[in-house]
């Protein structure tokens, strides 16, 4: 690249600094979370998490309609803190994550609600199937870290019928759905 | 008459006897209650129970593998059958070797299973062995697979070992298996 033209394109951005700020998911320091619960026997909120994933978002104030989110969740990474439930729910009956080891989930819309937050739009592919999903979003806040840093953050929670996804394991009528939610904090890059 | 409680020189005692048919029908016993209990339905009342007793026997089991082991120590295994070929000698030795180790195998396996998380593993509400390694990536998974081969190996095994000794009571017609079945009367 010619100077002249880095010049030109550094001075574009100083100008329009906020033009789809890319923020990269902290995972790195887990200031994110993507946890799911599923109700046992109906009697109680059984919860259990993904502990390795990664994904990056842009929100622009001035457009958040723009928004888009883009995650990749490592399956095999799931904890319930329980060795032997979670060598079930990595076999074939449950994510099968052997055929399977990644899940993916890319926005293709946001309908923002006027306060920051919104409905997600996009594709969840899990266990080898992909379904439109609908994720509902708040923001949780955005600001200076103390750091010097620039952090967003958002929980967004949605409800996914196992049997969707290929899951057909009876865990009976009150555990045929599952929430998922996600808390993510942002940094801006 | 007293009980021959201990091995002679050519025979086993009833100790070494009652242990070997015990270990048999706990290794029989565990491998089917293992592959049928990992197919239960979470509705079947067998759910939480089958592992119970699988856990609890297969602790069972290894306490009697390290009696066995010890008794070995403590009482020397009587003579190989005077009648058996050096290499039907040196085969058996390497057989029942081989059994001690993979049966140590599956219980360390099975330990590092269900203790994979931090839970300790119970021993028929009696007592719970504290896990030790833990939450190692992939820790149950691996152990688990190892589980199920090494059970898979061992039985076949178990087929080959009871395939020899009726080879000798049969073809052979000597004294092999019987000498597993009471003790002989030249125990001394």
């Amino acid at each position: 690249m010619s100077r002249r033209l880095t010049v030109l394109l550094l001075g574009l951005a100083l100008a329009f600094p906020a033009w789809s700020a890319d923020y990269v998911i902290d995972t790195a320091k887990d200031h994110a979370f993507i946890h799911f619960r599923i109700k046992h026997l109906g009697f109680s909120w059984l919860y259990g998490r993904f502990n390795e994933f990664e994904g990056t978002f842009s929100y622009d104030e001035a457009a958040p309609e723009k928004s888009a989110v883009d995650i990749t969740i490592d399956v095999a990474s799931l904890d319930t803190n329980h060795a032997e439930r979670d060598k079930h729910l990595r076999s074939d009956e449950f994510f099968d994550v052997e055929r399977y080891p990644q899940a993916t989930f890319t926005s293709t819309a946001f309908r923002p609600d006027g306060q920051g937050g919104g409905v997600l739009v996009g594709e969840l592919t899990l266990r080898g199937v992909t379904r439109p999903v609908e994720i509902a979003v708040e923001q949780i806040g955005s600001g200076k870290d103390p750091w010097g840093g620039f952090r967003r953050g958002f929980q967004g929670r949605t409800t996914l019928a196992l049997r969707d996804f290929g899951i057909d394991y009876d865990l009976g009528p009150s555990a045929r759905e599952a929430e998922v939610i996600l808390s993510i904090e942002g940094v801006r890059q | 008459m007293t009980m021959q409680w201990k091995n002679g020189k050519t025979g086993y005692g009833w100790f070494s006897i009652l242990l070997h048919w015990a270990v048999a029908l706990l290794v029989f016993g565990l491998f089917g209650l293992g592959l049928w209990m990992v197919d239960l339905g979470y509705y079947d009342a067998w759910y939480q129970r089958a592992p119970w007793w699988h856990k609890g026997l297969g602790v069972t089991m290894l306490a009697l593998v390290l009696v066995r082991l010890a008794w070995r120590r403590a009482n020397p295994v009587p003579r190989p059958m005077a009648g058996h070929a050096a290499w039907e000698v040196r085969l058996s030795r390497a057989v029942h070797r081989l059994f001690y180790l993979l049966l140590l195998l599956l219980a360390l396996t099975g330990y590092l299973m269900v203790t994979a998380a931090g839970d300790g593993l119970e021993v028929f509400d009696w007592f719970v062995i504290p896990a030790t390694l833990s939450d190692v990536d992939g820790q149950e998974d691996l152990a688990g697979d190892l589980h199920r081969w090494l059970a898979w190996t061992t039985v076949g095994l178990a087929g080959l070992h009871a395939a020899g000794a009726l080879k000798h009571h049969l073809l052979d017609r000597d004294a092999t298996l019987k000498r597993m079945l009471r003790p002989g009367p030249d125990v001394t």
